[in-house]
């Protein structure tokens, strides 16, 4: 089941499975090592909406709300 | 002279190398017609000496920030003149990512020198990666490295000289497939136990522990900095002016014949005999006074402070988690690091917004910071003449300043056109500090408040003497006065603090010392010195950054917002 980054929870593994962004974000994550077929886990969520932190390797990135949404995994036991 | 060009992705622990590679004679300085920082330093290779550049941090080699367009025009310059060597910093514990730039980099026709950073890192980490496979596919010297134990620089410098330009070659589209390939081949990892800091970096970033650490930090750091810039005061500079200054002062004032014009420029009013350094304004008494023993303590106790924050690598998880607040003021989370900057100095916090993606970001944490971020120069003047009233008296000037921070933000982002962008860092992990590096940032930082506040003050100190002996003070007082007195509630003594402000706010608040105010017009002559107009360094600098027709905009905003406080202030109080 494919889902976005704010749905998962704290401690969750995922694959990325598809990144609806625009160019610019493609890239910033691909600067990152973060692309489709990239195994994350997600580290944090601030409240009310803030940025979402994943950790990818050992890579951490915070990303914004709206470009989370975007961000389409493929949930992991 | 041959150069050496440091280059790398952020949080690559490039600077820790470079102040490892050079000596004490580091120079920071601006790219040309840009406010990009590099630094330059020096180190031998045999009997040469060589150019050592510490190039601003970028992923790639197709820039997408200023400081990424300035690191890639850099290179091309050294690859034109033919006279540059690269040394590839990679993040060890981060081979795969950090592969893009070195391949790019190895397409270049310029000798290449891969450094394999945080090399004790990786073992802790469980990566072994195999460099003398690495090496075969590049062609290059790879050295494995630990710049903050020192471990490896020495080999490093001693292969430079091996460094060779090399074309590898591989179709554009493929790159990430070719670096996949690459890992395959030399790097294996092990599974392991998370450390304890990895434990506090996950839990300085989660809300629920996050904001009462972030909230601890910055108690820890207000006590700190009190506590380090008190005792500089009190053990240091105090006693150095009283004992040592104040007799050689005094003999001096007797030559002059202890008076007239020299005298009074020089050394300043004495009261029976003694100086008080506060309020006798001489170039020689406030004028060294203020600069090295007010002010120079907190300065150093600041940028101590913050340089082990920002070199630990807390900041951005302070950004993470005030990015909703910042978002209310129409920046995203990163705006907050610029307005800590602002706190040592407005004019590196003005620079700073520079890494904003918009114009209208640069324009709002321009305003917010010049109207309601007070420098520690004035910070330290500010808490020396109202800190005798009590913590409270303190609450009411700084509180206010926040209020304002908030209110105007907040007017700012609804009435601007623009949204602000997301936030988007990545969170480098927790890292004690080298000392060397911090010792190095540390010291240029204080050189280059030194550099900055000394003429400026001196020039202030002057020219408040002068405007008094010509009676231009008495006259703008004249001028000025009733405004001031009616609206602010503020003798008329206090347009000259206001005069001299535009020129050094510390100075201003000084002058603030002989006029005898109750607390009430302390506290808002305080404030409206803080946000009545920048200081002419900060002016200089933001008229740079923002052109004319914004800067006179946002100071439109100022001095409205500032009498409009002042005037308040003056109601309620």
């Amino acid at each position: 089941m494919a889902m976005d980054l704010t749905r998962m929870r704290e401690g969750e593994r995922g694959k990325i499975v598809d990144i609806q962004g625009g160019w610019g974000l493609l890239r910033k994550m691909e600067t990152l090592g973060i692309k489709q077929g990239t195994e994350i886990v997600k580290v944090s969520s601030q409240l009310m909406r803030g940025p979402i932190t994943i950790r990818a390797g050992n890579t951490q990135v915070a990303i914004g709300f709206g470009m989370a949404r975007r961000i389409m995994v493929e949930h992991k036991k | 002279m041959r150069k050496v060009l440091l280059m790398g992705s952020p949080n690559v622990g490039k600077s820790v190398v470079f102040s490892r590679l050079t000596g004490v004679n580091v120079i920071s300085s601006n790219y040309p017609g840009t406010t990009v920082e590099f630094s330059k330093g020096y180190m031998r290779i045999g009997n040469e000496k060589v150019e050592v550049i510490d190039v601003p941090g970028t992923y790639s080699l197709e820039p997408t920030s200023k400081a990424e367009q300035i690191a890639v025009e850099i290179l091309q310059d050294s690859i034109a003149s033919q006279n540059g060597i690269v040394v590839n910093i990679v993040d060890g514990t981060n081979l795969e990512r950090n592969l893009n730039l070195t391949l790019q980099l190895l397409k270049k026709n310029i000798p290449v020198i891969v450094d394999l950073n945080f090399w004790d890192e990786t073992k802790h980490l469980g990566i072994s990666i195999d460099i003398k496979e690495l090496e075969k596919i590049f062609n290059v010297p790879v050295v494995p490295t630990s710049a903050v134990s020192g471990e490896g620089i020495k080999e490093l410098v001693d292969r430079l000289a091996e460094a060779k330009a090399m074309t590898y070659d591989y179709p554009e589209e493929e790159k990430w497939h070719e670096i996949g390939k690459i890992i395959e081949r030399v790097q294996k990892v092990t599974q392991r136990h998370h450390t304890l800091l990895e434990r506090i970096a996950d839990a300085s970033i989660r809300p629920l522990t996050g904001i009462p650490i972030a909230l601890g930090a910055v108690y820890i750091t207000f006590r700190l900095i009190r506590f380090i810039g008190e005792g500089l005061v009190g053990y240091l500079f105090e006693p150095i002016f009283e004992k040592i200054w104040a007799p050689i002062i005094m003999k001096l004032s007797f030559i002059l014949g202890s008076g007239g014009f020299i005298h009074d420029i020089l050394i300043g009013r004495v009261s029976a005999g003694k100086i008080e350094f506060f309020e006798s304004f001489g170039i020689l008494t406030t004028g060294l006074y203020v600069p090295f023993a007010a002010v120079l303590p907190y300065v150093f106790a600041f940028y101590l402070v913050l340089s082990i924050f920002e070199d630990s690598g807390y900041l951005p998880r302070l950004g993470v988690l005030a990015d909703k607040m910042m978002h209310q003021v129409g920046l995203h989370g990163l705006g907050i690091i610029s307005m800590l900057l602002g706190l040592g100095c407005n004019v590196p916090g003005a620079l700073a917004t520079r890494v904003m993606e918009t114009e209208r970001e640069r324009f709002i944490s321009a305003t917010l910071m010049a109207i309601a971020v007070p420098c520690i120069a004035q910070i330290a003047m500010i808490v020396g003449l109202v800190g005798k009233y009590g913590a409270k008296a303190l609450m009411l000037v700084f509180g206010t300043l926040f209020l304002v921070w908030i209110v105007i933000g907040i007017l700012m982002n609804r009435l601007l056109k623009g949204e602000s962008p997301e936030i988007f860092v990545e969170i480098p992990p927790y890292r004690i500090p080298y000392f060397g590096a911090l010792a190095k940032k540390l010291w240029m930082r204080v050189k280059g408040f030194l550099k900055e506040a000394i003429p400026f003050v001196l020039l202030g100190v002057f020219i408040v003497n002068i405007l008094y002996s010509l009676k231009i003070i008495d006259f703008l007082s004249k001028l000025a006065g009733p405004v001031i007195k009616n609206l602010l509630g503020l003798p008329s003594g206090a347009v000259a603090a206001l005069v001299v402000g535009f020129l050094r706010k510390d100075v201003a608040v000084g002058m603030l010392v002989p006029l005898g105010l109750t607390l009430k017009q302390l506290v808002i002559a305080s404030v409206v010195l803080a946000m009545y107009f920048p200081c002419a360094a900060t002016f200089a600098v933001l008229v740079k950054e923002l052109g004319v027709r914004d800067m006179a905009k946002s100071a439109v905003i100022m001095i409205f917002s500032a009498i409009f406080v002042g005037g308040l202030l003056n109601l309620i109080l």
